[in-house]
């Protein structure tokens, strides 16, 4: 709870620096900031309280998973020195924005109450639309952000729409109440179908096939580092958020319910390989292989009870992999049109620790030994072959092998490739975030025990 | 001391040589390919005196995941084939001028401490770790360093990459299945496992993937001859003189004993692939007019045999796969050396612009020759010991086995004796062929020692390999 309100000073406190205009503070002061919150939040690790009638519930859940948004949003933060110099003037929005979205975040995963649950799904996602579209002067950004504020706020009545429905069956927002009821009584037919609206709400935040849709156009149109952020934080945002409502409300799934989700996770896994595979634009390439992921990271869903430590030692690998990647993306595209692979060739001989930072996120993301990424699925797929789902765990190993084909056509087009251009520039933000995220990553993969034995 | 200080000789090895910079890189490399053999000499010393040279220690608490390496003597045996074999590969460089030198020497380094660990490692996820880190460093080196046109380089070589870690994928699989129902990972735990007959046949065949493809045997194996080709040399010779290896080894510590009773229900037909790929591989060979491409083939015929061997589930046919992987491993080595020697001077591998080399340097032509009379089998050669006692075997188990299988040595004779006749002799080339440099002679001639020396004398492999493959089939018949 303190951490929340922590966030949402120092948000307030980046507008005010516009106002007295200490433009060149916002950042290192929002870094020192979420640094202090990051601290605060893990002092509430030990300490699970429930705040204002259970509105707000702080428990190692949603301390471990707040300490991961808040990390994301440093290295995003850090990202915007550089992403932002020609738009001095509207820097503290853009970081400011970013803080509220961050506090959405928190209270996503911190919720206790459905309407809590719900406002924090729509700071996050206004946040987001307004970045978005924030190159104001690009076609393409505004196009992006309309798509997604349309789809966006159409799954948001959904999940409004399921909401009700559970109020109407249940009586009380409270997530606790729910989820007592709904053992113990007969259930109205209401409340499954508000779970299922509920749920398809967040399949599309997750950007979950069939929901899907709106992911490729908006992650190409946003500007760089928002999609960084839409593809690291948003989708495990909401992730953990789906997660912990189905865990909270109905421990046991039902058989169909489950067969719904194993189907989804196959044909996220599934469709967002085979369209990643012809893709030349990276942030393409990356949204396609954010579906795939959202397809594992769904498998999660299966085994409920225990597999909170999986999930968060997913999301971390996932998320550091994402965020390493796209500070090369934006170190390569920053004085390019778009972002095509062209653009990456000969990275490799014009700037080789780059290159060689990409290589190692893409080959996390694709589960190599010993990257994070790797001890993430195995963790998984050991997961979901203990909960009997053996043939899921096979569609997930070809998947694994179809998604090698695209990770490594950007890795080839970096070595193989002659580069068509000089890269002199060595912007140390970028190469320090880069740097960091890397080494976080194999770090998780060689000591996984701290993050996994976190919610155990 | 124990075996993990090898494994950090090389690591630390892979990282020196590439802080160390390009002009410098080829000699640290070797120092440190020399001293991880010195350490493996020792470390066999060491188990020889009967200390206990293994390593254990958890690492990841759930699930359950230690990091644990142990040597028993088929380990160490494979231990001294990688340590060895890396420094001449190394020093066979040394005539090569690679762009980016520290990296490439770096990589060599880094993939010799993947195949140790993967021959050391007794816990499941370990081994599969180790297994998989050694794709990395090839593929960067087949790709970056490789030769030819790079659209069909990328296209062998990420082939190749796909394709094994599809198969390994599989045996990820059922790994993880195997540590539901034994809770842990060790070897020792998964060797005491009672599976029902479906089971084991499903987690043989994960695990036949896995290794099929990697050693390859038949009809797993058309990555093989274009990798083979394009690779650099130093990359082509760690691929066949020791990475196949980790294939075979593999089927023989964890593919068998895990699953004995589908071993020995289909046990015929995995001794008919193998021999497949004799026959297969020695007809194309035939064919053949790239001389790496040649050898390749030639290498998919040995490494059928070595197959069917490790299949036949006795001792016999076990020792003789495991002598004839470590002396192909040499003689492998030293013909893809021979051939690179060629290409130094020629600029070609096709076999028909060759000839004529005899006449003008006579030392390399008989040093040649002595390889390819050890590669077809002839007696007082290491392969001569392997390849007897793997036909042995296989007479035990049908007597057509070892008539099909001994072809191996009638067409490896005849396609090896030909190509030689093709590229050595004949009338006196125009083109000038420089005589061996002191470097190339020093590693073939070590080569040659090698096979020569084990050919006449191969009791102390014997005597090292023995007791732990009894151990291993002791696993294998525990269950009737």
């Amino acid at each position: 709870m303190n951490t929340l309100i922590a966030i949402i000073g120092l948000g307030v406190l980046c507008l005010l620096f516009e106002i007295f205009e200490w433009r060149k503070a916002i950042i290192p002061v929002t870094v020192i900031g979420l640094l202090a919150v990051l601290g605060l939040n893990i002092s509430e690790f030990n300490s699970p309280e429930a705040y204002y009638n259970n509105m707000m519930i702080v428990s190692k859940f949603s301390t471990a998973f707040s300490a991961l948004f808040i990390i994301l949003t440093l290295f995003l933060v850090i990202l915007s020195h550089k992403f932002y110099e020609n738009q001095p003037g509207k820097l503290s929005d853009f970081i400011a924005i970013k803080i509220f979205l961050l506090a959405g975040a928190v209270a996503m995963v911190s919720f206790g109450n459905l309407a809590m649950f719900f406002l924090g799904i729509e700071i996050l996602s206004i946040a987001l639309y307004v970045l978005a579209s924030s190159s104001r002067q690009s076609v393409k950004s505004n196009e992006a952000g309309l798509k997604y504020f349309l789809m966006g706020s159409f799954a948001s009545g959904i999940i409004l729409f399921g909401i009700c429905l559970i109020y109407g069956a249940m009586g009380s927002f409270d997530v606790i109440e729910i989820s007592e009821l709904s053992r113990s009584a007969e259930l109205p037919i209401w409340f499954p179908i508000g779970i299922i609206l509920v749920a398809i709400g967040m399949f599309f935040k997750i950007a979950a096939v069939p929901f899907h849709f709106w992911a490729p156009d908006v992650y190409e149109g946003s500007p760089t580092l928002t999609t960084a952020l839409m593809s690291t934080l948003a989708k495990v945002v909401a992730i953990a958020t789906l997660f912990k409502l189905l865990n909270v409300m109905n421990a046991d799934l039902s058989p169909s319910f489950q067969l719904v989700i194993v189907i989804i996770s196959m044909a996220s896994m599934t469709v967002g390989n085979i369209m990643a595979l012809r893709q030349v634009n990276v942030k393409r390439i990356l949204a396609f292989s954010g579906i795939s992921h959202a397809g594992f990271m769904l498998m999660t869903l299966l085994s409920t009870t225990n597999a909170a430590g999986t999930l968060l030692y997913y999301t971390s690998a996932y998320a550091l992999a994402g965020i390493a990647a796209f500070s090369v993306i934006l170190y390569v595209c920053k004085h390019n049109e778009n972002e095509d692979i062209t653009n990456f060739h000969g990275l490799g001989k014009t700037n080789p620790l780059l290159a060689a930072i990409l290589t190692a996120s893409l080959l996390s993301m694709a589960g190599i030994p010993i990257f994070s990424g790797f001890f993430a699925k195995l963790f998984l797929f050991n997961q979901t072959i203990q909960a009997g789902y053996i043939a899921l765990v096979i569609v997930a190993v070809v998947n694994s092998i179809i998604s090698v084909g695209y990770y490594f056509k950007l890795i080839l087009a970096m070595y193989t490739k002659e580069a068509n251009e000089e890269r002199t520039a060595t912007p140390i933000t970028i190469y320090a975030v880069a740097v960091i995220a890397i080494v976080l990553n194999i770090a998780l993969g060689l000591f996984p025990s701290y993050v996994l034995d976190l919610l155990a | 001391m124990n075996v993990s200080l090898l494994l950090i000789i090389l690591l630390v090895g892979a990282f020196a040589t590439y802080l160390a910079g390009d002009k410098l890189a080829s000699k640290v490399a070797l120092f440190f390919g020399l001293s991880a053999l010195g350490c493996s000499i020792e470390l066999l010393n060491q188990f020889n005196a009967g200390e206990n040279i293994s390593y254990l220690s958890q690492w990841i608490n759930q699930p359950n995941i230690a990091f644990a390496l142990k040597a028993d003597g088929l380990s160490i045996a494979m231990l001294l084939l990688t340590t060895a074999l890396t420094p001449i590969i190394i020093f066979s460089s040394f005539g090569n001028d690679y762009k980016n030198a520290k990296a490439f020497y770096s990589l060599i380094l880094f993939m010799a401490f993947a195949m140790a660990g993967t021959f050391l490692a007794s816990d499941g996820l370990l081994y599969y770790i180790f297994w998989e880190l050694s794709l990395i460093p090839i593929y960067f080196i087949a790709l970056l360093w490789g030769n030819g046109d790079t659209e069909e380089r990328k296209k062998a070589v990420v082939k190749f990459f796909i394709y094994t870690l599809a198969g390994s994928l599989f045996m990820l699989i059922a790994f993880v299945y195997l540590y539901q129902q034994a809770g842990s990972f060790l070897l020792e735990d998964l060797y005491k496992l009672d599976l029902s007959a479906t089971e084991q046949l499903w987690i043989f065949l994960a695990f036949f993937l896995a290794y099929a493809i990697k050693i390859p045997i038949i009809p797993f194996h058309s990555w093989q001859a274009k990798v083979y080709q394009k690779a650099p040399a130093a990359g082509t010779m760690l691929l066949s003189g020791i990475m196949l290896k980790m294939g075979l080894y593999s089927v023989i510590r964890w593919q068998l004993p895990i699953s004995p009773l589908a071993a020995k229900e289909y046990m015929n037909i995995f001794i008919g692939l193998g021999i497949a790929g004799v026959i297969y591989g020695s007809i194309v060979a035939l064919r053949q007019k790239d001389l790496k491409k040649l050898l390749a083939y030639s290498s998919l015929a040995h490494v059928g045999l070595i197959a069917a061997g490790t299949y036949t589930l006795t001792i016999d046919g076990l020792r003789g796969a495991v002598l004839q992987m470590i002396a192909h491993g040499f003689v492998v080595v030293g013909l893809f050396f021979i051939a690179e020697i060629i290409f130094r001077r020629y600029e070609t591998r096709t076999i028909s612009e060759m000839g004529g080399i005899r006449s003008q340097s006579p030392k390399f032509a008989s040093m040649f020759l002595l390889l390819v009379l050890a590669s077809v089998g002839l007696p007082t050669t290491f392969n001569f010991v392997g390849e007897f006692t793997v036909l042995y075997s296989l007479s035990q188990i049908n007597l057509w086995f070892a008539l099909l299988g001994g072809t191996t040595i009638i067409l490896g004779a005849y396609y090896m004796l030909k190509m030689y006749q093709h590229v050595m002799l004949g009338e006196t080339n125009s083109k000038v062929f420089a005589d061996v440099t002191a470097k190339e002679a020093i590693t073939l001639v070590l080569i040659i020692g090698v096979i020569f020396f084990f050919g006449m004398y191969p009791k102390p492999i014997t005597d090292l390999i023995t007791p732990s493959l009894e151990n291993i089939l002791t696993h294998i018949n525990r269950v009737n």
